[in-house]
């Protein structure tokens, strides 16, 4: 005879969701929670390189490490600010710019698709080791000069625009010197805004395209000009997606930025292994709070539809 | 004063309007011919940004000696020449090396797509306690990047023994799973190969949202369906839940096989053998090429290079051209928009 479980359908729904979910927990618990705790370790005690079994010992040294990695270190503090200082720039314009692109990319033209797969062939092609390959192989023909100033050498001939002109001539006009140096700044590291888009523009075409043409038609019989649709029915509709991609373009240029870099050769080439936990660890933290405050800013203005 | 007729009237009255309609008409027309143009040009010049480097390599790797210094070739070469392709090739052991980077990146995407569609489907369709503090992992996973734990994430796979369990059957002893010595098991894959089998792969905190996205926006009836007539939770999971999501499959598909393949970080940590890793082969072939061939020149053992760039690069192009229509016009039914 079979026995009757004991466990409702709720229950056993719960359970089963549980097993499906397993997976997840077991690694996130080895490997997310247990390396937190060990960074935390790591960074609260000294490291010191044994020969033998373990490697290393742990001997408890309070806050030493982060006195040392503020105070006495000789880069750490100015990596860190221009890491964080660099992301914020970064977002802004590649959110700003990711943003234009898709409501270009969005619009019906001939040759749309190919123009769609052209922007996010960066994305595809991003491979650090190739680039520092190149990197390499340029450094190695002008012999050690370093290649952005040859460009900067052919920029400044007779042929092309004279960049300075243009500078002088807005500083004239009164603009002040901080706008023109972001702007100037954002014109010269094009490539690398558009490098970093891809996903951004990728998310906000989607996100385009599921806003419903009723809202269009309706704006339009209303009588609104392209402008105002744009901010009263584009914008809001695409609003939820911004956080989205300031957390990705964040967390996106945090994985390459010379802070974590620091981190990576303070462990692996130094060996030491409780700075390198510091590094780290404040990293993450200053990144946190810089996700935290852009996205209590953000949500503010967010409108969602549902 | 003459009176005009009605029709004359009639006729002053509406030529003006008449004209203002068509001028509305003109000027319609010239801003729209205005924003096709500008849009055009700003397509055009940024596409070129993009694309420029690349069609300076593809050119580049077909020029031979002569090319190279001749002060009239520009992008297309006079005598090509197949040369730096062959050498690349045996060089980086191309085919070879290829074919074990193929299978571990697909075999990778194949264990990603399989976990993290559970997982989002597990959080997206069943009630459980903590459920939200666990999603809450999810998201932390997201934003905190394992490039902040990889200390102890080296240290845990030097030392891999995780609740005492590697040491029951090796005699209390921890194993060494990290590549780099010439006993590595496997070539130092196992770390990622496990990490993606636990869920915790290389960004795998965004499939899992993107599953979840996905599975919650489909409608229940057909789980219900399903359940009536006698289907269990995993044959739902398998041969129902999944063939409707195709368009989140894709995606991450797509995303799960470029970001492993350039991966670098994983690959550096894990210390993961050159004979499995393309990117190794890229980084060391310049060097190679001058000092196994004598190719001293750098200007010329650079065309080696840009040699070795376009192959490899070209299987994950391929790739793209292949599934880039279902994937960029899927992406807005995939999930991540929600």
């Amino acid at each position: 005879m079979k026995t009757r479980s004991k466990l409702t359908l709720e229950h056993k729904k719960s359970i089963k969701g549980l097993l499906f979910i397993s997976p997840f927990i077991l690694g996130f618990v080895i490997f997310y929670l247990r390396s937190l705790i060990m960074t935390i370790q790591f960074s609260l005690s000294e490291t010191i390189m044994t020969p033998g079994e373990a490697g290393h010992e742990l001997k408890w040294v309070g806050l030493e490490n982060f006195r040392f990695a503020f105070t006495e270190h000789g880069s750490f503090n100015q990596q860190l600010t221009s890491s964080l200082l660099d992301m914020s720039v970064d977002v802004l314009l590649i959110i700003f710019f990711s943003l234009f692109m898709a409501i270009l990319l969005n619009q019906k033209f001939r040759g749309r698709t190919l123009a769609r797969a052209i922007f996010f062939l960066p994305v595809i092609l991003n491979s650090e080791a190739i680039f520092v390959a190149t990197t390499m192989a340029r450094a190695m023909m002008m012999g050690g000069m370093s290649p952005v100033s040859a460009d900067v050498v052919q920029a400044a001939g007779t042929s092309g625009p004279n960049m300075m002109y243009y500078i002088y001539m807005f500083n004239e006009l009164g603009l002040p010197i901080d706008l023109i140096d972001y702007v100037v700044e954002a014109v010269m590291r094009i490539n690398v805004i558009i490098t970093a888009s891809g996903v951004q523009m990728i998310i906000f075409i989607a996100a385009l395209q599921s806003i419903s043409p009723a809202l269009y038609e309706v704006a339009k019989i209303e009588g609104a000009t392209p402008y105002e649709t744009f901010w009263k029915v584009t914008f809001p509709m695409v609003s939820p997606l911004i956080i989205t991609n300031v957390v990705y373009t964040v967390v996106d240029s945090f994985i390459k930025s010379p802070v974590v870099r620091l981190s990576y050769d303070t462990i692996f080439q130094q060996h030491n292994f409780s700075l390198g936990s510091v590094f780290s660890l404040v990293s993450m933290l200053a990144v946190c709070l810089l996700l935290f405050v852009s996205c209590a800013l953000i949500s503010k203005r967010t409108y969602y539809h549902n | 004063m003459e009176r005009l007729s009605f029709k004359d009237r009639v006729k002053a009255k509406y030529a003006d309007k008449h004209f203002t309609n068509e001028r509305q008409r003109v000027l319609r027309q010239g801003k729209s011919l205005l924003m096709a143009l500008f849009r055009t040009a700003l397509i055009l010049g940024l596409s070129y940004v993009i694309l420029g480097p690349l069609i300076g390599i593809v050119a580049n790797s077909f020029f031979s000696n002569a090319d190279k210094y001749s002060p009239i070739v520009y992008l297309i070469p006079q005598n090509p020449t197949l040369e730096r392709y062959e050498l690349a090739i045996i060089r980086m052991d191309y085919w070879n090396v290829m074919r074990n980077m193929l299978f571990y990146v697909v075999g990778l995407t194949v264990i990603q797509l399989m976990v993290c569609s559970m997982v989002g489907y597990g959080f997206a369709r069943h009630n459980f306690p903590l459920k939200k503090i666990l999603f809450a992992c999810v998201v932390i996973m997201i934003v905190i990047p394992s490039h902040t734990v990889m200390l102890p994430l080296y240290t845990t796979f030097m030392d891999f023994n995780p609740f005492g369990l590697v040491g029951l059957f090796n005699g209390g002893e921890s194993v060494n799973l990290l590549g780099g010595g010439s006993n590595a098991i496997a070539g130092g894959t196992l770390p990622v190969i496990i990490m993606s089998l636990l869920g915790t792969g290389l960004r795998a905190g965004l499939y899992i949202y993107i599953f979840n996205q996905f599975f919650r926006g489909l409608p229940k009836e057909i789980e219900e369906a399903a359940s009536i007539d006698g289907a269990g939770s995993l044959y739902t999971y398998f041969f129902i839940m999944m063939p409707n999501a195709m368009p989140s499959i894709i995606t991450v598909t797509i995303f799960s096989i470029v970001w492993q393949y350039n991966d670098t970080f994983f690959s550096n940590l894990f210390l993961i053998s050159p004979d499995i890793l393309i990117s190794k082969q890229i980084t060391s072939l310049q060097a190679n090429i001058q000092n196994l061939d004598q190719v001293f020149d750098p200007a010329i053992s650079s065309l080696y290079l840009y040699a070795g760039i376009v192959l490899v690069i070209i299987p994950i192009i391929l790739l793209y051209i292949l599934l880039q229509k279902q994937f960029i016009e899927g992406v807005e039914r995939s999930g991540i928009v929600g």
